[in-house]
């Protein structure tokens, strides 16, 4: 069993404050679901967990088992067991999924006999075209593709814990299906680093029908203003974030 | 002797030779000598007509001493492939660049006869302590519905200089494809005319080059549209290291009888270290209407997106970078004409990026 703990998290990104003191505790096998609008600091939290560059944290923590993480560059964030699932994958010209995921591999000291193999079967189960699989990567995908393509990597990788953002954008129905049901899979099952931990992040809550969260957090604003049960994001279909949106004024 | 005590050497402030460093060059201090050159793979081909060279030879451009120079201190190594005859497996000439304070002239004539297909890669190589000054010409010339194919490989050491001129003329319906990998040499120029003068011919120019210390590489491009519905395409990849210099100047000529002609020029750089500059100027000169062109170049460090993408996989980033960077080569690498050499040209750029920027993610 592992934890993910994010406390009191301030951070900003280009001299603006966006994050204004988050605390989220993600285990094992549960799925956390944050949901807020546009501009309430979403990306930003995903940037910060994984460190890409140009986020600067002010305060607080995020610990993996009790281990500071942003004591570490990137790389050694996702070899301890955290994986982004980008909204925007990057192409990577002249490099083929096989290269990047050997190399990921190599630098974890993992063996790359069956790897192929592994991709195959994983693009299989998510209905990743295998003649996909040579394309530099993300070069000439589609949206759905794309995502696929992220949900394929974070299935072989096999980390601890997802950090989904907003895997849902732009995403047709069949495919966010297809890569929900693998997350989901992931938590529900012992892989190789216990039952995956999910922090889905997303701006509405179709992902949600799919995914089944246990918690819901909505964020507002750099703030978690409400969390509770998968019912939360029935209410926040209801109502809308502006019912939120007021809480956080009145704070 | 006296030719190259008479010459006059080109400076900076001509256009072609802006941002060179021919400034730097004292002829004086090298001596002509004779190349060592090999070649394989022409056994079987017939001797070479001498009216042939000659005829080809004096087709050659004299743009500067250097071309003066050549066509007093060559040696020349000739290649005709007869009308109709397809060569599977390539010639290969390499240059052996030797000796101290050395000038060497070696002349590169490669004719196709109609319809004719085969490859010629040229290579030249020196040891480390080799100080030379090399002053390569190429004459290329493509029969009707020839396709020739040519690669020239510099792999000299870190105190030769190189000053290449090469011209290329396709007839009609013919497709040339010059292409050049650059590595080695201190100062290495390679100047490339492309001329397109029988209707409905191609050409297609490639180019990776690499410097690392202080190397500079220098590329000059014309393509040069004679006749009509001609087509160009150009790719010229590059990455300075170190302190090294690059230079691509590149010109677009759409003359006044190629209506309907395409022309492409890409041209883009890789700068992997602070005190690496990198040089870019495409040009157009078009002078008829119907006609379709473009051209793009860009100079910048690795992507930062493409990096942190990959080190969000658990990759290093010495690891990374190596990734990007042989990547942002792949598809020049793809377009060479042999392709039993990719593997090892491959190994070699790898072998260049000895420097690892290990800027860390973001942390507090």
């Amino acid at each position: 069993m592992s934890t993910l703990e994010i406390k009191g998290i301030v951070a900003s990104v280009a001299g603006k404050q966006i994050l204004n003191g988050i605390d989220l505790t993600v285990r094992s096998g549960e799925v956390h679901a944050v949901m807020g609008p546009n501009g309430a600091g979403k990306s930003t939290l995903s940037a910060v967990i994984m460190g890409k560059p140009g986020y600067e944290v002010h305060s607080g923590e995020v610990l993996l088992d009790g281990v500071d993480l942003l004591a570490m560059p990137a790389w050694q964030r996702a070899q301890a067991g955290v994986h982004l699932v980008m909204q925007y994958p990057s192409e990577v010209p002249g490099v083929s999924l096989a290269d990047m995921l050997a190399a990921a591999f190599r630098a974890r000291g993992r063996g790359t006999n069956g790897l192929i193999a592994e991709v195959a079967a994983e693009a299989g189960r998510i209905n990743f075209p295998v003649a996909l699989l040579d394309r530099p990567l993300n070069v000439d995908l589609s949206g759905g593709e794309k995502k696929r393509n992220e949900t394929l990597q974070l299935a072989v990788l096999a980390p601890k814990f997802a950090i989904l953002d907003e895997l849902d954008s732009g995403l047709d129905l069949d495919a966010l299906r297809d890569c929900a049901k693998r997350v989901e899979d992931a938590s529900n099952t012992d892989g190789p680093s216990g039952r995956l931990g999910v922090l889905a992040i997303t701006h509405y809550n179709r992902l949600l029908a799919e995914l089944h969260p246990d918690r819901v957090h909505i964020l507002v604003k750099g703030r978690i203003v409400a969390a509770g049960g998968p019912e939360l994001a029935d209410e926040l279909e209801r109502d809308g974030y502006e019912a939120f949106s007021e809480g956080v004024a009145a704070q | 002797m006296t030719v190259a005590s008479a010459a006059v050497l080109p400076s900076a402030d001509e256009e072609v030779w802006r941002y060179s460093r021919i400034g730097e060059l004292d002829l004086a201090a090298f001596e002509p000598a004779a190349v060592k050159s090999t070649v394989t793979g022409a056994e079987k081909l017939p001797a070479v007509d001498e009216s042939l060279i000659s005829r080809l030879v004096a087709g050659l451009t004299m743009h500067d001493s250097f071309d003066e120079l050549s066509a007093e201190f060559n040696c020349t190594v000739a290649i005709s492939v007869p009308s109709g005859i397809v060569l599977h497996e390539p010639i290969v000439v390499t240059h052996h660049i030797e000796g101290d304070a050395a000038a060497l002239y070696p002349r590169l004539v490669v004719h196709g006869g109609a319809n004719s297909e085969f490859t010629v890669v040229e290579r030249f190589e020196s040891s480390d302590d080799t100080r030379a000054l090399v002053v390569p010409r190429l004459v290329l010339q493509a029969d009707q519905a020839a396709r020739v194919s040519y690669l020239g490989i510099n792999l000299l050491g870190p105190r030769v200089w190189q000053l290449a001129h090469q011209q290329a003329t396709g007839e009609r319906d013919s497709t040339t494809l010059l292409a050049t990998v650059a590595l080695g040499g201190d100062y290495a120029r390679v100047r490339t005319d492309a001329r397109l003068v029988g209707q409905g011919a191609t050409t297609k120019q490639v180019a990776l080059y690499y410097a690392d210390g202080t190397q500079m590489h220098d590329f000059r491009t014309l393509q040069d549209h004679v006749a009509p519905r001609t087509n160009s395409d150009l790719l010229f990849k590059g990455a300075v290291q170190d302190s090294a210099k690059s230079v691509y100047t590149g010109l677009i000529r759409i003359r006044e009888d190629a209506k309907g002609s395409v022309a492409f020029q890409t041209n883009r750089n890789l700068t992997l270290s602070e005190g690496a500059w990198a040089e870019s100027v495409p040009n157009l000169d078009i002078r008829t209407n119907d006609v379709k062109c473009s051209h793009a170049s860009t100079v910048g460090p690795i992507d930062e997106e493409q990096r942190f993408y990959l080190e969000s996989r658990g990759i290093p980033p010495d690891v990374a970078e190596r990734l990007v960077v042989l990547g942002f080569f792949d598809d020049v690498l793809a377009l060479l004409p042999v392709g039993e050499l990719r593997r090892d040209l491959r190994a070699r750029v790898a072998a260049k990026l000895h420097h690892v920027d290990s800027r860390a993610g973001a942390t507090r």
